[in-house]
């Protein structure tokens, strides 16, 4: 539905260009959520400013529904772009519109009688759970309210993909999960395609499909959501992953990996589980049949898209044989481990 | 005051009225009309042509550094040509709309310039033409700056038509000038003047309300 070939932006010229986007391939299938992420400066604005050509490419070429965007004259791309929804990080609603008059902007543009305009107001605040708030002004709603009003625009001309640049940014978590929730609904009633930006891994793991991790201009790795929370291919999606997941050791468990215990001392496991749980019978069966006594020190299950991925940090603490054996079984069991250090035996 | 003077005085405020109103009229939808190229044509704006940008501003710049009363003077042979005669109250109409057109042009610039610039990305996500783009949002969404704009143009066409008065265009300025300064009357002088303090104050009253009612916050 959305198609980026070989897109590059670059800013300025010469000595001072900033090249914000670098040669970036990506696909979104029709009916699916893709989230871009990647932390403030990646470029992912001008991504997705460069699939409706607010932001046009310095090289490359954008599809969306099958029509090369960048192939067309002004007046054709203002009638494509009446199929591409958008959403913001600030809304930009019209501060002299009411709810009703900024959800029936889009179809004002385009000629829609006036009849069927307030026909399809009255639909959308129904789809938005606005139609309490119809006649309030901006100025009177909340951020929740103001992003809901700002979908219910992007939706008025019934587009076939809506992109949306940080739409949940500017909101608590309630709310940012309430606007996700009204998205993944929309998506699935309506079938429409979204692309998202964000620097929130939670937004991805809560609606997307697929996920495109962008740095420094570049695609760094496209998957399945499932897959990248599991199994990220590469560096930087592994330190994203952590950084999300938080599994990283604690202050008072560094302190002691630093104390040492080099030659003699306990090794300290990070474990990652994927597709399975930490199950107690696999702690057990490594206990019984190998005798080696593990302390957990931290864990987290966490399910994504029906996955499940498990994280333990545990103390090893038996005779190298020992160790060896377990990991060696853990491994065959698909279960990584990483030995973040050592530390001294409690007892 | 005797009661010609009386009447004498009524008749320049329906003059200053005349003045103030068409003046201001003319000069606030060319000035509006004006002040929108100035924005629109900006660099990186929806219909960027900086070359004539430059040229606007050129004009804008030197229409507004020319005194009023020496512009009255330079545009003479103009309005002549234009209305035929250069003194009476219609005759004062052409400096006084000519001096509020640059004026206008700048304050309705600033208000655009406080519109959001997500609002004009967000209309031109939605494919809004540019001329969709000033009619639908930037306008609308900059109203409370545009009356603004207007009072600030009307009060000072108060002031600016009172110096015509002086010279030939009727109205106020001419009552205090022919009777309150030349013949020496200080009533007629502190009422001329009170007149005008009540129209400015008036003015302003009545675009201070509509600003207000103009923002829904
Ligand atoms: N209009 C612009 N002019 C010059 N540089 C820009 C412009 N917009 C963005 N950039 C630069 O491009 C890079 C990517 O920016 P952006 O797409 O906004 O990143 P993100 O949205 O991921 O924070 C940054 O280095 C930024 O400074
Ligand atoms: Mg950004």
């Amino acid at each position: 539905m959305i198609r980026l070939e070989n897109v590059t932006r670059v800013y300025g010229q010469g000595a001072g260009a900033v090249t914000a986007l670098k040669d970036v391939n990506l696909e979104v299938a029709p009916g699916s959520i893709t989230g871009v992420i990647g932390v403030s400066g990646a470029g992912k604005s001008t991504l997705i400013r460069c699939v409706n050509l607010l932001e046009r490419p310095t090289r490359g070429r954008v599809f969306v529904a099958d029509q090369e965007l960048t192939a067309l004259n002004k007046e054709a791309l203002r009638k494509a772009r009446h199929g591409i929804g958008m959403i913001f990080q600030h809304f930009n609603l019209l501060e002299s519109r009411t709810v009703r008059g900024n959800i029936g902007l889009p179809l004002e543009l385009i000629g829609t009688p006036r009849r069927d305009i307030d026909q399809r107001i009255d639909e959308l605040l129904e789809l938005t759970g606005l139609a309490e708030r119809a006649n309030a002004y901006p100025a009177a709603l909340s951020g929740g309210q103001k992003q809901r009003v700002a979908i219910a625009r992007a939706l008025a001309s019934n587009p076939k993909a809506l992109l949306c640049d940080e739409a949940t940014s500017a909101l608590d978590p309630q709310t940012t999960s309430a606007i996700l929730t009204l998205l993944r609904d929309i998506n699935q009633r309506l079938g429409l395609t979204i692309l998202l930006i964000t620097h929130e891994m939670e937004v991805v793991r809560t609606i997307c499909d697929q996920v495109a991790l962008i740095s420094g201009g570049a695609l760094v790795e496209t998957a399945p959501v499932g897959d990248f929370f599991t199994r990220p291919a590469t560096e930087e999606g592994r330190l994203f992953l952590n950084d999300f997941l938080q599994l990283a050791p604690s202050n008072a468990l560094l302190q002691r990996l630093s104390d040492g215990g080099a030659g003699n001392g306990v090794p300290v496991v990070r474990l990652t589980f994927r597709g399975q749980s930490l199950s107690s019978e696999l702690m057990t069966h490594l206990e019984q049949r190998f005798g080696l006594r593990l302390h957990i020190l931290q864990a987290r299950v966490e399910n994504i898209q029906g996955r499940t991925l498990g994280l333990m940090i545990a103390e090893f603490d038996g005779d190298r044989d020992i160790i060896d054996d377990a990991m060696a079984h853990l491994h065959t069991l698909d279960v990584q481990t990483e030995v973040l250090g050592h530390v001294q035996r409690h007892d | 005051m005797s009661s010609a003077m009386i009447d004498r005085i009524l008749d320049a405020v329906i003059d200053t009225f005349y003045l103030v109103i068409c003046s201001g009229v003319i000069g606030i939808v060319l000035g509006i009309m004006m002040g929108v190229a100035l924005y629109v044509t900006r660099e990186n704006r929806i219909m960027a042509l900086p070359a004539l940008n430059r040229v606007i501003s050129l004009i804008v710049n030197v229409g507004r550094s020319v005194p009023f009363i020496i512009l009255m003077l330079a545009l003479a042979p103009f309005t002549r040509w234009l209305v035929g005669s250069y003194i009476g109250t219609t005759a004062a109409l052409v400096p006084l709309s000519i001096a509020a057109i640059p004026f206008v042009a700048r304050l309705v610039e600033g208000a655009l310039n406080e519109v959001p610039h997500g609002l004009i990305e967000a209309a031109e996500s939605m494919g809004a033409t540019p001329w969709q783009i000033i009619t639908r949002v930037l306008l609308p969404e900059a109203r409370g700056g545009l009356i603004t704009a207007a009072t600030i143009t009307i009060i000072a066409l108060i002031g600016y038509s009172a110096m015509a008065g002086a010279i030939g265009a009727g109205g106020l300025g001419a009552v205090a000038y022919n009777y309150g300064y030349s013949r020496y009357n200080p009533m007629v002088m502190l009422v001329t003047v009170l007149i005008m303090v009540v129209m400015v104050q008036g003015v302003q009253m009545l675009g201070d309300f509509l600003v207000h009612r103009s923002r829904h916050r």
